[in-house]
Formats: structure tokens, sequence, C-alpha cells
């Protein structure tokens, strides 16, 4: 499914950049609810894709989300950011809450939601312009003009996603001369520029070798302690090295969600003790 | 289930079958000299230890392997640690009949002295823990496991018993006191013996229910 139409509208800019509020304990239990979805169902036409989903996603943390090819995880990070309303004949019952904000109320503006909530693609997509005006380009759309502005922005975005070492010569070079997993930490940067609140990543790293892997999983870590991070993979050791929290969907229904490390251990449910072990899917 | 780590799986389940065999054959071989002391026997014995030793190298490296090859998870997981943790059980029991069957050896020939009959009653106690433990892990039955734990108590009850008895018995008679401290040791030896019993129990329960009961009571 080719998403990158909307990806302008996750990518456009506040002109607010507050700095970084940091939990001790980043993925603790006491940590209040960012997300929360209530009896969530999504509808593809007359296909029905998610079964009353209800969960809470902790504030400055990283919720894994696992599960077979098609059994709705994908579906359920674009329900938190409304990425999919621009599929059409698609129909969605229930809540979705950003903190106390229910976001498919009718008077939401989806292209603020959007700011709020940033999304990363399993394909790095690169504008085809420079390095810095990629980082600027959500900046500059929301009206952001000053240079000196800019510049701090690109600088602040490139170092949180830690590129800015490899790419701070070459600022005006193309990004897409990058090698894939900078340009995949690029594609962070663009989001951070927007200073979002949630990073949803749809398989952040399945293209990258595992030295760039290994990147973007501490990364994530880093950008936990400033952002809530919902993360969907395919791989299960990726998951359980970066998630503090793992979602097991199955054909659109949340089977178990728990604390990492216990999903790994002892996982409550059969189908996901089946499908963590390789005995299906 | 991936097919390379089900084989993994099910030589590391044979290691440990085999394993358990030779240290059942042993701690009863050894149990019984407590009765028949035999010098040759005790030799033998700990050649036989030597041999489980190897096994536990062995189970612990197989094991090594499958967490760096497979990274399991899960039930899988908890199976790899069970097995190095059951291993290592073994290995001490074994060593354990060794130390009985040269306690025995040492018990000389004094007509006087008398090897109570609590001694083979907890030497039996245990040897069945540990049958039973094993039977609980192959099984994966925790009800059963829960049985080896509450056995424990029994054992200990015995070794209690068996203390005061020697006790008396060296207050009584001075020249006995040398084969009743090695008899002493013995039962102590036993008693250890049922304890990792017990741990192999806790293990199984670990492996099916995912709860670790150790240090607290598993009977809950």
């Amino acid at each position: 499914m080719n998403l990158n139409p909307s990806e302008n509208l996750i990518d456009t800019a506040t002109e607010n950049l507050p700095g970084p509020a940091v939990s001790e304990k980043p993925g603790s239990p006491e940590l209040a609810t960012k997300i929360e979805t209530r009896d969530l169902n999504f509808f593809y036409g007359p296909m029905q894709a998610l079964f009353g989903i209800s969960i809470k996603i902790a504030e400055r943390s990283v919720t894994a989300l696992i599960g077979p090819s098609g059994c709705g995880k994908s579906t359920f990070l674009r329900t938190i950011n409304r990425m999919n309303d621009i599929i059409e004949g698609t129909r969605i019952t229930g809540t979705v809450y950003l903190e106390n904000e229910s976001i498919y109320d009718p008077q939401v503006d989806v292209v603020e939601l959007r700011k709020k909530v940033g999304m990363v693609f399993q394909k790095s997509n690169p504008f085809p312009k420079t390095i810095f005006d990629n980082v600027a380009y959500g900046p500059r759309v929301t009206g952001i003009k000053n240079k000196n502005e800019l510049e701090e922005i690109v600088e602040r975005s490139l170092k949180q996603s830690a590129i800015w070492d490899e790419v701070k010569d070459r600022l005006n070079s193309s990004a897409l001369a990058l090698s894939g997993g900078q340009q995949q930490r690029l594609c962070i940067a663009r989001t951070l520029a927007t200073n979002p609140e949630v990073i949803l990543m749809d398989e952040p790293a399945s293209a990258l070798d595992p030295g760039s892997t290994s990147r973007i999983e501490d990364l994530i870590y880093k950008l936990k302690q400033e952002y809530t991070i919902v993360i969907v993979t395919h791989n299960m050791q990726q998951a359980a090295r970066v998630s503090d929290s793992t979602a097991f969907f199955y054909q659109g229904e949340l089977i178990e969600f728990g604390l990492t490390e216990t999903l790994f251990r002892s996982p409550r449910e059969k189908k996901t003790e089946d499908y963590i072990t390789g005995r299906f899917g | 289930m991936p097919v390379h780590l089900t084989r993994d799986l099910d030589n590391l389940h044979r290691s440990l079958m085999t394993m358990c065999t030779m240290v059942e054959e042993l701690i009863h071989d050894s149990v019984n000299m407590l009765e028949v002391p035999d010098q040759e026997q005790a030799r033998k014995l700990a050649e036989r230890d030597r041999e489980i030793d190897e096994y536990d190298v062995r189970i612990e490296e197989e094991c090594l392997k499958i967490l760096a090859l497979h990274q399991p998870v899960a039930i899988d997981l908890r199976r790899i640690t069970t097995v190095m943790k059951i291993s290592g059980e073994l290995e001490r029991i074994a060593d354990l009949a060794v130390h009985i069957a040269e306690r025995s050896c040492s018990l000389g020939n004094n007509p006087k002295m008398q090897v109570p009959k609590k001694v083979q009653e907890m030497a039996k106690h245990a040897v069945t823990m540990i049958r039973e433990s094993i039977d609980a892990y192959v099984n994966l039955d925790t009800a059963l496991a829960r049985k080896v734990c509450r056995e424990d108590d029994i054992v200990d009850d015995l070794n209690r018993q068996l203390i005061r008895t020697l006790s008396l018995q060296m207050s009584k008679s001075p020249e006995l006191v040398d084969p009743s401290l090695h008899l002493f040791s013995a039962t102590r030896h036993i008693e250890r013996v049922a304890d990792h019993a017990t741990n192999i129990a806790e293990d199984v329960i670990y492996l099916v229910e995912g709860e670790i009961v150790r240090h607290r009571s598993p009977l809950d």
C-alpha cells in the first residue's frame, strides 16, 4: 500500500520547540497514558481488519506491535495518526485518544494531529533535495523562514537522530547520496524537526544491515526519553530488544499486551507463545 | 517451529535423558552400599561420576549453542534454562552419590555398629524423589513436581530423627563415635540429594507455568 502521498502531512512543523522532558523511569508502569484506544474496529470496505482493540500506551515508552502479516498491526498503527483516512472506503468505530483528545472527533484538525504524531516508514523516503532541505521542509511549511532558526532546528534534529557527525560537513549534498541506514535516520530527523509527541515506526529497520539496524535501535532507546514510540516490527528479537511493552495481534484482534520481558519469557496466551516461538506465522 | 531448533532440542532432550538414567543408577547403587559396603564398587562409582561430569559439560555447551544460534523465547527459552539447571542438579546428585559410597566404606566392621533402618527408608524416599522429579520433567507434570516438593519434608524429618538416634548412640557408646559420624555425614548427603530433587521439581514448575517458585512454597 503506497502511503507516500500523505507524507507531507506528517512532516509539517510547529514553531514552538520546547525542551525535552526526561523521565527517570521511561517505560515504567507509573507513566501516564499517552495513547488509548477503546473498542476500536476498522474496516476496509466490507472487510473488518481490527476487532474491538482496547489498549493503553504509556508516554515516553516504546511499544512494539508484533504479529503475522495481515494481522492488523500496521492498520492499527495508522489509526493513531489517521493515516488510514486517505484510503478510500475505510470506516472506523470506537475511540482513539491522544492524551484526553478523541482524535476522530469532527473538530480535530488532522494536519495538526499529524504534527503531534509523526511517522517513519519501512522504506526510507527522503525528498530529492539536500540533507538540510529535507529536515527543514516541515518547519518551512509551517512558516519558519528565519535562517538561524532553521539551522538550529536542523542541527538539533540531526543530532537527536544520531546522524549529525556523519553529515554536518555536507548538509548541502543530496539526501539520496546517503546510505540506506543514513537515509532512514535522516527521515527520523525530518520527523523530529516538526517536534512531535508520538513517533510511529512501521518496520523502520527491516531493509537495513545489522550495523544500521543497531544504530536505529540505539536511537529508539534514546528517543524514548522524550517521545512516545510505537513500532511495528517483524523482527522478534528487535521487538524484544527495543520495546518496553509488546502487543501481539492476530487476525485483527489484540491477543496479548504486556511488558516485553514477560511476554517473551512467559506469555499468557498459547497463540502468543506459538507465534513468538515460530510454531506458526 | 523451525526445523533446526526442533532438531537441536531433540538432541538436547536425549542427552539429558541419558544423564538422568546414569544418575538414577548411580544413586541407587550408592545407597545400597550403606548395607553392603564395597571399596571396589565405590571406586567404580567415582569413575561413573566422571562420565556424568562430562555429560554436564556437554549439555551446557549444547544449551549455549542453542541460545546463541536460535535466540529462543517463551517455552523454548524456559526449556533451555531448565535443562541447564537440571543438568547441574544431576551433576551434584552424582557427586553426593560418590560421597555416600565413600562414607559407607568408612563405617568399619564393629559388630555393635548397626545402620538404623530409617537410613534406608530415607534413602528410598530421596531416590524416589529423583525419579519422580525426572518423570515430572518428561511429562511436564506439575502435580507430580509439587508432590516431590512436599516429600522433601518427609526426608528432612527422617534426617532429624536419625541425628537424634546417632547422637544417642555416640553418647552411649564412645567407641561408635567414628562410624556414627561417617553415617551422620551419609545421611546429610542423602538429605542434600532430596534437596536437589526438589530443585529439579521447582525447575519443572517454572518450565511449565513460567513462575519461579524457588524460595517460596511451590505449593501455594
